[in-house]
């Protein structure tokens, strides 16, 4: 009855292609962020902080990255682990080496960084086609780690092998800590949502403009795309070198503001990887919200199953990490099943039925 | 002759012989994706499973002991008996068919028609899947695997190097097993695949399902056999590796360590990952000889990916696989 086009008249091209056509949705937009900045930061407390809404934040941005790279340019990457690591590292060396710097720039400079990485990486996607490409990114993912592992340099020679995030600012003239033992939470929380709020944002303009379409060009068939004038070095590069922006970024903000401690191996590993795979693939390829929504449905799940096996019921905890592994497992081919293009087309579906509602007829 | 170059043949003999296993995973990927275009990343977590399965049979342990426990307050975990080797592997076996049919009837029945990456998405969510429902199963600690198979050290080996080089290899016994049986497997599928009626459809199949389809050849009757031999071969690269180093989630990660030996050697191609899986078990062996003590060492997890990632750069379809053309 509230959710349709009727009467809000678009004047303008801008406003005829803005991302909420609809009045309500705009509304709705609005709405959140509003929740977002200013009544989120005033009730949220540490437990909601660290389970919830900052791993969901982080991977929201991880999983756009994902996305554009993935959903947008169709190239499959199985070394998102190795990017974050890569983000996370150079965060590491610039907070240590330069005492003085924000945690903005470092965290810009960061996604910078593991762009070039991803760039060269991406080179023989030109080569290299799907599944081949999808286990080559691998190589990524295992060198990188092992690098990591093996160059003291990057540890600062430290002797446990961990790197751990001092104490930083949010920018250099707001001094609030973000990093280390005395950030509170709620200027973690807001650090990360201005991140996702800026990086959403510039995703879904890139995505609609020449660059994004070529990148889907380049998805949906390459040899066509390059026939009718996409070049396809740049159309990859670029979609690989704006990926591994997101990716590190993600990275960076998971070490400095969510661990900050981390031993590579067990953070960035593999099962990283896949993680930020399931929440593309769950939330929806090519879709913006597709990703918050992935991020979310696999942020929330192991904490809801956690807080109803060994809390309602009362299971031996190691028995419920098991049981977790079921189910996270069922529930990926169950959704892959009934509704392979993600949360983002069923939210579409619920969209188009209410245009309608309540006269379907 | 010289010391090194001694050493060296020792590390290539020893990396052969790794090839060998990795190419028994690679060949369990091979079946599964030639005939169902299924790139299967569960084949690692189903070595396991099926190593896990053996076991508890051989021990004659309840199955969801730890569940029933949890759930009942009982405290049960033996039946008390003991299964012979053979009827225990009899047994698995039964169980990976079941698995086999499982799977096709409940997860890749629906996903037909579905584009290359969610089939491999969903077969990720298969690994997770069946790596709890093994840990609910059997528990998570580390088993010894003991079927027979000979262990240690191969005397002779050692013995006639000696006397002719002064210098005894150490080959062992149970590498040597593991390359004869891998080398009986591959001639039986490959006999199968030949000269069996099972064998003519699964290979029809592989070609093309519609043209199979359309001469009366049961597409999920194929799969389902194909699953069950996938299944088999990971059994068989379940004993092996867990006879070298005991039953445990490590296992799992071989998977890992067969997708190079599958990009190198193709996809589509079973004599590919036999060989894909010797240049990928010498070539680490000697890299980590050769270079690893100068960078570091532990370069055996990444090696093996940059060198098929080179060799891809060169030649983008592996070494064997099927040419890839290209069409508007």
């Amino acid at each position: 009855m509230f959710y349709r086009e009727a009467g809000d008249f678009k004047t303008t091209y801008a406003a005829d292609n803005q991302t909420f056509p609809i009045l309500f949705d705009r509304y709705r937009y609005y709405f959140v962020l509003f929740v977002g900045v200013a009544i989120i930061p005033f009730i949220i407390n540490d437990y909601w902080a660290n389970s919830i809404l900052i791993p969901f934040l982080i991977y929201a941005i991880a999983a756009i990255g994902l996305n554009i790279l993935t959903g947008y340019c169709g190239q499959v990457s199985l070394g998102t682990g190795g990017f974050m690591a890569v983000g996370a590292y150079t965060s590491y060396k610039l907070m240590t080496a330069f005492p003085g710097l924000d945690m903005i720039s470092i965290t810009l400079l960061s996604g910078a960084m593991t762009a070039m990485v991803g760039v060269a990486f991406g080179l023989p996607s030109l080569r290299i086609k799907g599944f081949y490409l999808a286990v080559a990114t691998l190589a990524a993912q295992f060198f990188l780690i092992w690098l990591f592992n093996k160059v003291p340099w990057f540890y600062n020679y430290s002797a446990s092998g961990q790197i751990s995030a001092p104490e930083r600012d949010f920018f250099y003239f707001i001094n609030i800590p973000v990093t280390g033992p005395n950030a509170e939470s709620w200027a973690k929380y807001l650090f990360c949502f201005l991140f996702v709020f800026v990086l959403a944002w510039v995703a879904r303009n890139l995505t609609r403009g020449s660059v994004g379409r070529q990148w889907m060009a380049i998805r949906d068939m390459d040899i066509a795309a390059e026939i009718i004038g996409v070049n396809p070095l740049k159309a990859k590069l670029t979609a690989f070198a704006a990926s591994s922006f997101y990716v590190g970024i993600a990275g960076a903000l998971l070490f400095t503001v969510y661990l900050g401690a981390v031993e590579v191996g067990e953070a960035y590993g593999i099962t990283k990887s896949f993680l930020v795979l399931f929440m593309i693939i769950i939330g929806g390829l090519g879709s913006i919200f597709g990703s918050f929504a992935g991020a979310a449905f696999m942020v929330i799940l192991p904490v809801v199953l956690r807080n109803i096996l060994t809390g309602t019921m009362g299971w031996d905890s190691a028995l419920a990490t098991h049981f977790e592994f079921v189910i996270v497992g069922a529930l990926i081919m169950f959704f892959l099943i009934v509704e392979p293009h993600g949360l983002a087309r069923l939210w579409a579906l619920v969209k188009e039925k209410l245009r309608l509602w309540p006269f379907p007829h | 002759m010289p010391e090194q170059l001694v050493f060296a043949m020792e590390v290539t003999l020893n990396g052969l012989m790794t090839g060998v296993m990795y190419a028994l995973v690679a060949l369990g990927f091979v079946l599964i994706f030639k005939a169902s275009g299924i790139f299967n990343y569960a084949q690692g977590v189903m070595a396991l499973f099926a190593a896990m399965t053996l076991v508890g049979i051989q021990q004659g342990r309840v199955p969801f002991a730890h569940v029933i426990n949890e759930i009942f307050g009982t405290d049960i975990h033996y039946f008390g008996w003991e299964v012979p080797a053979l009827l225990a592997i009899l047994l698995t076996v039964i169980v990976m068919i079941a698995f086999a049919y499982l799977v096709q009837r409940f997860v890749f029945k629906h996903l037909v028609g579905q584009e290359p990456i969610i089939l491999f998405m969903a077969t990720i969510g298969l690994a997770y899947f069946l790596e709890g429902v093994s840990d609910l199963m059997w528990g998570s600690e580390i088993r010894n695997l003991d079927v027979g198979l000979p262990q240690g050290i191969n005397d002779w080996i050692d013995v006639t190097t000696f006397e002719a080089l002064g210098y005894g290899f150490f080959i062992d016994n149970l590498d040597i097993a593991a390359t004869l049986i891998a080398a009986i497997l591959v001639m039986g599928l490959i006999a199968y695949s030949q000269y069996t009626k099972n064998g003519r459809a699964m290979r029809a199949v592989a070609d093309d399902h519609q043209a199979a389809l359309s001469v009366g050849i049961s597409l999920n009757y194929v799969w389902v056999l194909v699953w069950s031999l996938a299944g088999i071969v990971a059994l068989v690269a379940g004993i092996m590796w867990g006879s070298k180093s005991g039953v445990q989630f490590s296992l799992s990660l071989i998977a890992l360590k067969a997708l190079p030996v599958l990009m190198l050697g193709g996809f589509t191609s079973i004599p590919g990952a036999i060989i894909g899986g010797l240049i990928i078990g010498v070539g680490e062996a000697l890299f980590e000889f050769a270079i690893g003590p100068m960078i570091g060492g532990a370069t055996e997890n990444w090696f093996a990916y940059v060198l098929a990632l080179v060799f891809l750069v060169f030649r983008p379809q592996g070494l064997f696989g099927e040419k890839i053309i290209e069409r508007v």
